[in-house]
């Protein structure tokens, strides 16, 4: 009996001491290649610059490809990158001029066809490309793009010689450059033309990384050495590892086994706990990401009655909201669109988005009241709920009026429901900018038919002021017209906004010189290794 | 034997499309695989066109569904939206399963099986006693608790283990194959124990006793091996089941496997991906019950294949 015993202990002991000499070598970074790891996620498609619109796929893009122009990191504003110039004289007629000897990552250069091509390519019916909404600003887009269609050149763009090219747009867009910048205008290579197929496991590009190899678990990507444009990687190579979890990302970056993570689980938002742990290893900054509560077109008590939306409007106590139940990871809204924006000054919604029970409650009485339940609908999906239960008791307190938060099972059936018209009282709404412009927080969530349009908000004056905009020939002028379209909206509150959502980002101990771009992602090319 | 081997593969035939095409019918009918796939605007029609021709979703339910398995008779499981096939995949994360489902295995088994020899030689004892409560207090705990309390304390605060295996190592799996093993290890070391006691108390010990055996020749030869037959039969079954992969553990560490990439392509409505790794599963469960059932008749020979 003894002897089974000193058996026992002894495959303990063999297990312990497997367990330890596994600790030794466990530890992830290697000290003298400069190599960062980041947090990755998989592409839900094949990466093709023009099929890429979601952030997993577009994250990596963003290192691998350059376009006309790129955001400054800190400021959003437009810079030149492959184009030298970009000219246009009424807003519609756009000459693009390129920077000669431009390469791409296999050493072909980046010419006017090469963008001529890529975007023809988008925009075009038979080729099923998921960016292809982003072009129907060129003039022929809509009908190369029409079901069915075999045509595939638009009118709106000529090559003129390996160095120009010209855009015609369908209606006067005063900020064109500014969204050209996006990925899904990348110029592509002659060799996609070839095998689309094989690019989109092996993309090239033109930006400062070079894509190496991916296997859906890790993607690596190598410093371009040829890299043409302004702002040349400092590290060697970047390695987006695929993680299912933010919370095993964020564990990785915590133990210092990952170099970046862009997603903070929100468990570790709470009482700021993830700054104890990173200290100033983490960031929170505004991103291109609006919130608010559309008030139903479909509920007549909202839609007739000014006064009693404004008194809802006044009720909700943002900065309260933000602190203790988003955990200071978003900003109270003043206006409909972010100051990381262009044009944005965040201020046109004026005391209608402070918090003032009295003066709400004094509104309220003045409108004759909301009879029935006011109900909140979000969709239950996302961690949505907590947040709409905090605004309804805030409304409550404030005015008294009953409120309950209404929550589909998922995101596809809220939109359904939407579309079908059956929701009343508020609904949320939630935009990501697709380029940093207030243009883009405006035009397709207030014009008259915009497919985000939920409040089926239609003002003559909102939308000849956006169309004036649009054709202004200075971007002061055009801000100012913005301005002016955006107080509109405070005039007649179709939606009321809540608050800017943040990104919180966190890294190890090896990185320094960490900036989060506006849309929320890392600046591959600052990043440095100590 | 030939023809009852021959007579389970031929009863495979309509479990296979039974569960395949309920599978399909239920992963396909959730709905339209191109929703999300384009960030948070709706997709393109032109895009959503081009999909639903690609993989047939414009016809019938019966014909996609005759279609697919069209392919994978051939050996095609499907090819992902992103142009990775199902199939280079299942072949680059079912090494890593096996490598969590071999350090799971052996962890249970050693400890298991001692913790179970100890408590069973010493009935009522401090020992039996002190694994009674452990077993007790490690099968209370849910797996995700435990995975997440490892990762936490191991992992980030001792930083004695790797905190994910998302390269899929021998280290970096360690941590997250003990989580995996702990509660079969609990099972294992029960069964162990009372199993021997059973044995210890039966007939032909008190008769090798009397005619004046030694203790170690009785535990050794005459209960030790027999003992274990239950115990052999869960670790085979347990294995089986590990190899399907293990969606919560692989989650928590983030470990590249099967239960992994089941994980991720439902977050990601990868609907190919989870049918192709599903069916995969199916005919994997069926050809090791059809091992084990030979292996009975090998370890017992009362129990015939004929």
């Amino acid at each position: 009996m003894r002897k089974q015993f000193r058996v026992a202990a002894a495959t303990s002991a063999a297990v312990l001491a497997l367990a330890m000499t596994a600790c030794g070598s466990g530890s992830g970074g290697s000290g003298e290649s400069t190599g960062i790891t980041v947090r990755g996620c998989t592409p839900k498609n094949s990466l093709i610059p023009g099929n890429t619109t979601e952030t997993c796929g577009g994250n990596m893009l963003e290192a691998i490809t350059s376009q006309l122009i790129r955001y400054n990191t800190e400021t959003s504003a437009p810079e030149m990158d492959i184009a030298e110039s970009i000219e246009t004289s009424d807003n519609v007629h756009f000459t693009v001029k390129l920077k000669q000897g431009y390469k791409f990552h296999d050493g072909t250069e980046v010419k006017a066809e090469n963008f001529v091509k890529a975007w023809n390519y988008t925009a075009a019916y038979a080729n099923g490309q998921g960016g292809a909404s982003f072009m129907s600003v060129f003039k022929g887009a809509d009908v190369i793009g029409a079901e069915g269609a075999t045509a595939t050149e638009m009118d709106g763009l000529k090559v003129v010689d390996d160095y120009t090219f010209t855009i015609e747009t369908a209606t006067p867009v005063s900020n064109l450059p500014i969204r050209l910048g996006y990925t899904a205008f990348s110029p592509l290579p002659d060799s996609f033309f070839a095998d689309p197929e094989a690019y989109g496991k092996m993309p090239v590009g033109s930006g400062p990384f070079k894509f190496v190899s991916g296997d859906n678990q890790q993607y690596v990507l190598e410093k371009f050495a040829d890299y043409s444009g302004p702002e040349a990687a400092k590290v060697d190579s970047i390695t987006f590892r695929v993680y299912t979890d933010s919370q095993a990302a964020y564990n990785d970056v915590v133990a210092n086994q990952l170099d970046f993570t862009d997603e903070i689980p929100s468990s570790f938002l709470v009482d700021n706990q993830f700054q104890s742990q990173l200290g100033d290893r983490s960031m929170q900054r505004e991103t291109l990401r609006y919130a608010g509560l559309v008030f139903s077109p479909n509920d007549p008590q909202l839609a007739s009655n000014l006064k009693l939306r404004q008194a809802i409007s006044k009720s909700i106590d943002r900065q309260l909201v933000t602190e203790q139940i988003l955990n200071g990871a978003a900003k109270p809204a003043h206006g409909w669109a972010p100051k990381t924006v262009n044009g944005a000054t965040d201020t046109a919604c004026g005391e209608f988005c402070d918090y003032d029970p009295e003066a709400a409650k004094a509104l309220y009485d003045e409108s004759g009241g909301y009879s029935g339940t006011l109900t909140i609908t979000v969709n239950g999906d996302a961690s949505h709920r907590d947040w709409a239960e905090a605004v309804c008791n805030s409304i409550r307190g404030a005015i008294g009026l009953d409120c309950v938060v209404v929550a589909t099972p998922n995101f596809d059936e809220y939109q359904k429901q939407i579309k079908d018209r059956t929701v009343m009282g508020l609904m949320r709404q939630g935009w990501q900018g697709d380029y940093p412009s207030i243009e883009n927080f405006l035009a397709p969530l207030y014009q008259t038919g915009g497919e985000s349009n939920w409040a089926r908000y239609s003002n003559p004056e909102f939308e000849a002021l956006l169309t004036q905009a649009a054709a202004a020939s200075t971007e002061e002028e055009a801000n100012k017209l913005y301005g002016e379209a955006e107080a509109k909206l405070a005039a007649d509150l179709p939606t009321t906004p809540l608050w800017y959502p943040m990104t919180s980002v966190g890294w190890s101990n090896r990185l320094e010189n960490v900036a989060v771009n506006a849309f929320g992602g890392l600046d591959y090319s600052a990043v440095k290794v100590k | 034997m030939g023809t009852y081997v021959l007579r389970r593969i031929l009863q495979m035939i309509p479990v296979i499309i039974g569960t395949t095409f309920l599978i399909y019918w239920m992963v396909f009918s959730l709905g339209d695989p191109t929703i999300g796939r384009c960030g948070e605007r709706p997709c393109p029609q032109a895009y959503v066109d081009k999909i639903h021709a690609e993989y047939n979703l414009d016809q019938p339910l019966i014909i996609q569904y005759v279609r697919y398995l069209g392919k994978v008779l051939h050996g095609d499981f499907g090819t992902s939206f992103n142009g990775t096939t199902v199939a280079d995949q299942l072949m680059n994360r079912w090494p890593v399963t096996f490598k969590v489902a071999i350090i799971a295995i052996i962890f249970e088994a050693l400890i298991g099986i001692a913790a179970g020899i100890l408590a069973g030689l010493r009935r009522r004892s401090f020992w039996d006693s002190l694994v009674f409560v452990s077993t007790l207090v490690i099968i209370s705990i849910p797996s995700f608790v435990l995975g997440s309390v490892a990762q936490m304390v191991f992992g980030v605060k001792l930083q004695w283990f790797a905190v994910t295996a998302t390269q899929g190592t021998w280290n970096q799996l360690l941590l997250p194959g003990l989580v995996l093993g702990s509660l079969s290890m609990a099972y294992i070391a029960r069964l162990t124990r009372n199993s021997l006691a059973d044995n210890l108390s039966s007939d032909f010990v008190r008769t090798a006793r009397a005619k004046g055996l030694s203790n170690g020749r009785i535990v050794g030869i005459h209960t030790f091996r027999n003992s274990l037959i239950p115990v052999v039969t869960f670790i085979g079954a347990d294995f089986g089941a590990l190899m399907g992969g293990a969606i919560v553990t692989e989650r928590i560490f983030n470990i590249p496997g099967i239960g992994g990439y089941v994980f991720q392509s439902i977050q990601t409505k990868d609907a190919t991906a989870v049918v192709g790794t599903i069916t995969m599963l199916v005919l994997v469960f069926l050809v090791m019950n059809l091992i084990v059932d030979l292996l009975y008749g090998a370890l017992d020979p009362r129990i015939g294949h004929e």
